[in-house]
Parts: structure tokens; sequence; C-alpha cells
């Protein structure tokens, strides 16, 4: 069987792989919205909360980093039923995704707020603010600046992420190649267009992120830089990445 | 009726009248990790007072203003500002901290300036007036931004309101951060060496903001080393020594006739230069 480029075309507009993809989109953009809220959640735990609070969020945050998302979703998906817990497999996909994604943003979150000026909490107070105002008004707003450049990464490292679900049968891009590639066994061609798709979305992606960040550094100039200090906590913070 | 044409130039002002004591300071300490830098600061401030608090590098000035301001709690003393206990709620004699959002509320009766501004640099100058205002105070946004823009009149900004902190100089910068502090309606005005990190060209324009409020009546203290806005607008001028205040006078005797030798030390090292 040779390399074949009408199935190659064929295959990248085919319905299955069209819907992968779309199932690719919306399974990342969910999965990073829920870890977002879980991030900022497990950051303020870190940083703010009492004894128990830290421990909680310390915890999930080594559980989570410290095992392959792989683990996770079959542990989510196939383990818990054993204890009485069954989720569907989207459910399984969604939380699995979030929950490690949350673990991960929540030192991104953290390098960010701390990257914010201690002048600025002290202005905010100043003005009669409380802790919730600073934070939402003043600090947050602020840290997003550092915060977007690795949170657009992460989401780039998300949508290929998302593949693994196909482990525990998640119709996303990559399940859905698998199950085109049992069709006509056209398995290069079939992985090669999965792989462009990828490539689609993460380019697509790439540019939108530039938007944003390019929105969110208006106020503060071309000239302005991250300081080098927030910088390096906050490749610190990404660590390895994924998987 | 031609009795005081002989010294018209100097009676340029009519007498200041003070009004009730409006910050009452009783036996603050404060430590830093076994340093004591407050070691018992009592001061009363009346309304429409202007009060310059002078004193070296490291003698607790600025400590002095943020634990009036709350932005330090106190180890021990009292700090009462129009009467109420700042910081604490007292009960059969105990004390206990108040909760955040309680001091908070304490706090906007206090407009603080900073030495380094310490603008929000992700809002624009007019949304750095009226961000408390709207989102604290509730006012209406129209409203908060008509007074916002009459604010940036006063301190001589009127066409900077849609700027970015970064597009403005130093001086610029320190006026919009008065204007904010301003638009909270504050009964006191504390400023911590506002002019110290502007080039020189641009002292005088804060300083002639600052004056001109001592003017309308607000009640200002004041830490600087610019000892011509002491001799322009102040009540009294304070020394720190070493947290301790140890010399009260008003800026003629302070400047004429010191009375401690800290004070004489002090004022023989700024003279200098
Ligand atoms: N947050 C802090 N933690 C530890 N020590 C502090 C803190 N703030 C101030 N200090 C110490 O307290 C002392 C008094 O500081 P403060 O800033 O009040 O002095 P100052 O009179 O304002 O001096 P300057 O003219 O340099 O501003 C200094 O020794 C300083 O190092
Ligand atoms: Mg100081």
């Amino acid at each position: 069987m040779n390399w074949s480029w009408a199935y190659f075309f064929e295959y990248l507009v085919n319905d299955l792989m069209i819907r992968g993809a779309w199932t690719t989109i919306w399974l990342s953009v969910v999965s990073m919205v829920l870890g977002l809220g879980l991030g900022v959640v497990a950051a303020m735990f870190k940083m703010y909360g009492n004894a128990v609070l830290r421990v909680i969020a310390e915890f999930y945050i080594w559980l989570f980093r410290g095992t392959p998302v792989l683990i996770q979703l079959v542990i989510i998906y196939t383990g818990l039923p054993q204890i009485g817990i069954r989720l569907t497999v989207i459910e399984s996909a969604i939380i699995g995704l979030a929950l490690n994604e949350g673990a991960y943003l929540a030192e991104i979150i953290r390098a960010g707020i701390m990257s914010v000026d201690r002048g600025q909490n002290d202005a905010a107070r100043a003005v009669g603010m409380s802790w919730r105002e600073r934070m939402w008004l003043i600090i947050l707003p602020q840290a997003t600046r550092t915060i977007i450049p690795p949170l657009g990464n992460q989401f780039n490292g998300m949508l290929k992420t998302t593949s693994l679900a196909s482990v525990i049968s998640m119709e996303e891009l990559m399940r859905n190649a698998q199950m085109l590639a049992q069709i006509e066994f056209r398995v290069l061609e079939v992985y090669l267009v999965a792989a462009t798709w990828y490539l689609i979305l993460v380019t697509i992606w790439g540019l939108i992120q530039q938007r944003i960040e390019a929105h969110y550094e208006k106020p503060f100039g071309p000239a302005a830089a991250v300081s080098p200090d927030a910088k390096k906590q906050i490749e610190k913070a990404m660590g390895a990445g994924h998987v | 009726m031609n009795a005081d044409t002989a010294d018209t130039s100097v009676a340029s002002e009519p007498a200041k009248t003070l009004g009730e004591p409006i910050i009452v300071i009783e036996d603050v300490r404060k430590s830093f990790a076994g340093l004591e830098v407050l070691k018992g600061v009592s001061l009363t401030v009346r309304q429409s007072e202007v009060v310059v608090l002078a004193g070296r590098s490291g003698s607790g000035k600025s400590t002095l203003l943020r634990c009036i301001d709350q932005l330090e709690p106190i180890d021990s003393g009292t700090i009462r500002v129009g009467g109420e206990l700042m910081g604490f709620r007292e009960k059969d004699g105990k004390r206990t901290p108040l909760p955040d959002h309680l001091v908070a509320r304490q706090m906007r009766q206090l407009g603080m300036v900073f030495q380094n501004f310490n603008l929000f640099p992700h809002l624009t100058v007019i949304d750095n007036i009226t961000v408390s205002p709207i989102k604290v105070l509730k006012r209406k946004r129209e409203e908060a931004r008509a007074e916002a823009r009459a604010l940036l009149a006063r301190v001589g900004l009127p066409e900077k309101e849609n700027a970015y902190p970064r597009q403005l100089s130093g001086g610029q910068q320190q006026r919009v951060a008065i204007a904010r502090a301003l638009a909270m309606k504050p009964k006191v005005m504390l400023f911590d060496e506002p002019t110290s990190a502007l080039d020189p060209e641009m002292i005088a324009e804060v300083l002639d903001v600052m004056v001109d409020l001592s003017r309308q009546g607000m009640t200002m203290i004041v830490v600087t080393h610019e000892m011509g806005f002491a001799r322009a607008a102040a009540d009294r001028v304070l020394l720190m020594h070493e947290g301790v205040l140890v010399e009260e006078a008003t800026p003629e005797e302070f400047f004429t006739n010191p009375q401690s030798a800290e004070a004489r030390v002090f004022l023989s090292k700024i003279l200098r230069h």
C-alpha cells in the first residue's frame, strides 16, 4: 500500500475528522476554563488560606502534577466505578483534564500574583478597598498580564493533551482517527491528517494568543517588559508542562 | 483703618483657625521582627492643621504614617480618627482586631500619597481616580467621573484623563495620585515623601498642589524634607528620632531656635545643601 494523496485529502475533510476536531476544541476550552477556576482557587488557598486550606492546595498540586494525565483519566473513568462513582466518558474527560490543568495553572497564577508590586496592594487598601476588591480590581488584572503568555502556552498544550482522552473512548480527533484507520487501514494518511488538524488548531490559537497578549500589554506600553524575576518564577511554575 | 498697613508684606495670609482634634495618637508602639521602630509616639492633629514630619532615614516616619493609615498593624497604643478607634473593636476594655472589610471602611477617612505614586498601571488616569468611588462607595459612574474631572483640573491635569500612568511624568503621576486620594473625600491626607522620587524640576508642581490643598483647609500630615513647604504651609513641624518625637515647634521656631540637640543636628545637615 503506497502513500496516497487522494486518501489524505479525503480524510482531511472527512466528517469523522471534522467532528473530532470540533470535540477537541470544545473539550480543550471547557477543561481550560474549569482548570482556570480550580487554579485560581488553589492559588488563593495556597497564598492566603489558613493552614488547612494551604495543605489541601499543596496536596492537590502535588498529586496532579506528580502523576501522568493518562493514569488520572483511566482512574477516573474505569477505576472510580469500583467505589460507586460512575461518570460518563465526557464527564471523566472534562474532570480529568480540568483537575490536571488546574494544578499547573495554580502555580502560574501564584507566580503572576507575586509579580505584582507590593505598593499596589498598599495603594488599593489606602483607597478603602477590601481584600476581595483589591484582588478583583487591582491585583488579578495586573497579574493577568504576566499570566496570559504562559496561560496561552498551556492552552496550546491542552489542545494536544486532549488526545489522551481517546483511551477512555472520548471521540475527539485522536479517537476518530483510530476509528477511521480501522476502515481502510490507511494508517499513515489517517494519522497525518490528525496531525495536520492539530497543527491547524494550534496555529489558529497562536494567532488568537498574540492578539490577547497585545490587548493586555496595551496599558504597559511596548517598552515595559515583564520583570525577569517574574519570568523566572513562571518558567519554574510551568515545569515540565503537560503529560 | 490703616493700622496694619506697615506689615502687609508679612501678613499676606489670614491667620488660620484650627478646629477640633481629628487625629489623636497615644503611646503607639510598633516593632518589626524584634526591632522597635516606634517607641511610644503620641500626637494630636487638629482639623485643618498641617503637620510636617521630618527626621532622618530609618527614624520611623513612614512607619508612623502607615500605622495611622492601618497599612501596618500597631503593637500597642491607640490611634483615633474623628473619635473612632482605628483597627480594633473595644469591648469591656478588651481589644480585638477588626476584620479586613471594616478596616477598609475606616481607611476611607484617610487619603495616602506614596513616595512612588503607586498608581494602578492597568487603568487610565480617570479610572485610577474613579475605581474606588464607583466600586467601593457605589457612586454613580457619571457623577464620579465628573468629580474626577474637577479634581484633575484642580491638580492641573485636565487633559490627561485617558492617559495611562506610564505616559505621564513623575510629577504628573504624583498629582494624579493626590487626585485619586481626594476622590474618596478623606478627612485627613497623609503624604509620605511625595516629592523625593521626583526630578527637581517637578517638585514645585506637586508642592504647589499641596500648598493649595492646605489653604483650602485640608488636614495634612506630610513627611518631607522640603523645608520650603514647611515654611509655606506647615502649622507645626515635628522631628522624629529613633522612633520618638523629639521636637515639636512652629516652622519659625523650628528653623530659628530648635530646642533639642537632635533638631540642631538635623538642621545643620539639611541646611548645608
Ligand atoms: N516591613 C518592614 N519590615 C521590617 N523592617 C521594617 C519594615 N518597614 C520598616 N522597617 C524598618 O523600620 C525602620 C524605620 O523605617 P521607616 O521606613 O519608618 O523609616 P523612615 O523614617 O520613613 O525612613 P526613610 O526616610 O528612609 O523613608 C527602618 O529600620 C526599617 O528598616
Ligand atoms: Mg520613609
